[in-house]
């Protein structure tokens, strides 16, 4: 079983496509969907955790490039910006995943993108704008 | 033990021995108090963290024909700014904010900019752009003035904090059922988080709680530069409750500060956009205390085990100002990523920043290992305080 992380970006031919639907019947492939927004004639993002062999992966991965669904990995989506950053750690407490912690010595941020679900909760927590979603 | 005189002949020296309110801990763990008071002359401290209390003053060149700010209208960079004083003087607080600003009418504000922000663009060396509507008069019969002025176009300019270095805060917590937003940051409900405002063991006013070595006069690190501490705190309290190692239990010293504000930087002090409340100043802030006696280091020993505070719901018992607390937490506690309240694990969050505070308190331990910051004996007390008398 292998499990990955992915960005999806829909064009708005295809918010209409049941896309996540086949990627379930077709490729027996697990759907968990972390994220999304779909604006009906524009477009469509969702953040999903895809699961299953590495040959149905792979192939479910090939179908989506053949719509025409742009995937890329999760790790580019949140972003920490360590300059705008002061160390406060209040970001930590808000961290549902613990994707944000802090390192006990240094009293550093620790920013772990594999970790991250794009809540968003550490915007709103950061008054130093050091979070930001792309998203 | 040693004068403040023989301090600072040690440090014109460059013999003097400095070590940070950190590494003290060790020591006096290692060596006790009484060897440790003998090697250490100075112990420096640090804290760096959201202070609303602050703003600057400056005054600006006049040009011709002349202009009286006073009484009239000021911005910068389109924030309110205070013009009551004389012809060119002007006072900006960093929670001061753009007319246009919506504030929480969009809620939770964002707070991008306030005057915060264009204290923060100053301290970095930028411009920021003045605009004077005001009324003539004989003597100064110009009535609009609108330029792009940096620190080295003005007369002075001057950080003023009328409250800082809080000896004791709150940690804030949330017993409500949705989200607020608070001074304290952004708090969950059902007890979601916790957060704590503290620098614990390095801060200033907790190594030195009951103000032995500190008062009217001494000099500071502030904001990247040097300041003084000019009197009590806004909202100083002379005789908290104590525990037996004489930490306040219950709200407790502040400190006034000022400073030049050329010479400080963008690295300590730093604007806060905080949701849902408004705009903020970080200012580094780092207070040496000389060793005159053995008392300085059994104090300056403090840990972050020894240090407790109380635990507040900003939800109900703070906006409506009832008193009691939800029980203390140690900052050992709180640095540990939870405290327990009310039998419920809470994730814990800072709203000061312990490592920029130590690099506060390594870099005036720096400059006073070089000789480029001298020690001062206060002139006066502050309030409840009685001063060392060795100092």
């Amino acid at each position: 079983m292998v499990k990955k992380k992915l960005v999806l970006s829909f064009p708005p031919r295809l918010i209409q496509q049941p896309v996540t639907n086949d990627l379930i019947r077709k490729f027996d492939l697990e759907v968990n969907i972390l994220r999304a927004r779909v604006v009906p004639r524009e477009s469509g993002r969702i953040v999903m955790e895809l699961k299953g062999s590495s040959k149905n992966l792979k192939a479910g991965l090939e179908y989506l490039d053949e719509q025409g669904v742009q995937v890329d990995p999760m790790v580019q989506e949140m972003r920490h910006y360590g300059e705008k950053c002061v160390q406060c750690t209040a970001c930590t407490a808000v961290c549902p995943t613990d994707a944000l912690t802090v390192e006990p010595v240094t009293r550093e941020i620790v920013f772990e993108p594999s970790h991250c679900i794009m809540c968003e909760s550490c915007i709103a927590a950061c008054s130093y704008g050091a979070m930001e979603s792309q998203f | 033990m040693r004068s403040l005189e023989e301090i600072n002949d040690k440090i014109k020296s460059g013999k003097v021995v400095v070590v940070t309110a950190e590494e003290v801990v060790d020591m006096v763990k290692e060596q006790g108090v009484k060897k440790t008071a003998r090697m250490v002359d100075v112990v420096t401290t640090g804290t760096f963290g959201p202070m609303c209390s602050s703003g600057i003053y400056f005054n600006i060149k006049q040009s011709t024909p002349k202009i009286k700010c006073g009484g009239g209208r000021v911005t910068v960079d389109g924030v309110a700014a205070y013009a009551g004083w004389a012809a060119a003087d002007i006072l900006l607080g960093c929670s001061a904010m753009t007319d246009e600003d919506p504030r929480n009418a969009v809620y939770p504000g964002l707070f991008k900019f306030g005057g915060a922000h264009v204290i923060q663009k100053l301290a970095a060396g930028e411009k920021v752009r003045i605009q004077v509507r005001t009324y003539g008069t004989d003597c100064y019969p110009r009535k609009e003035y609108d330029a792009e002025l940096g620190l080295s176009d003005m007369n002075n300019a001057v950080l003023f904090n009328p409250r800082n270095a809080y000896q004791l805060y709150n940690v804030a917590v949330n017993l409500g059922e949705r989200t607020i937003y608070t001074y304290m940051g952004v708090l969950k409900p059902r007890l979601g988080n916790a957060n704590f405002a503290t620098c614990g063991a390095l801060s200033p006013l907790l190594n030195d709680p009951r103000l032995r070595t500190l008062g009217i006069g001494t000099r500071i690190f502030l904001g990247g530069g040097e300041g003084y501490v000019v009197w009590p705190g806004t909202q100083h309290v002379p005789n908290p409750e104590r525990d037996e190692k004489g930490l306040p239990l219950t709200p407790s010293a502040t400190l006034a500060v000022i400073g030049d504000l050329n010479g400080m930087n963008d690295h300590y002090i730093r604007a806060a956009s905080i949701a849902g409340y408004g705009t903020s100043l970080a200012v580094g802030l780092g207070i040496p205390l000389p060793v005159v006696d053995e008392e300085v280091i059994a104090y300056a020993a403090v840990t972050d085990e020894d240090i407790t505070f109380p635990v507040v719901d900003y939800s109900e018992a703070y906006p409506l100002g009832r008193p009691g607390a939800l029980g203390r937490v140690s900052m050992a506690q709180l640095m540990s990523g939870a405290i327990e309240v009310d039998g419920k694990k809470v994730p814990t969050g800072g709203m000061a920043s312990r490592a920029r505070g130590r690099e506060v308190a390594l870099e005036l331990k720096q400059r006073i290992a070089q000789g480029s910051f001298l020690l001062t004996r206060p002139s006066a007390a502050l309030p409840g305080a009685e001063l060392a008398q060795g100092l």
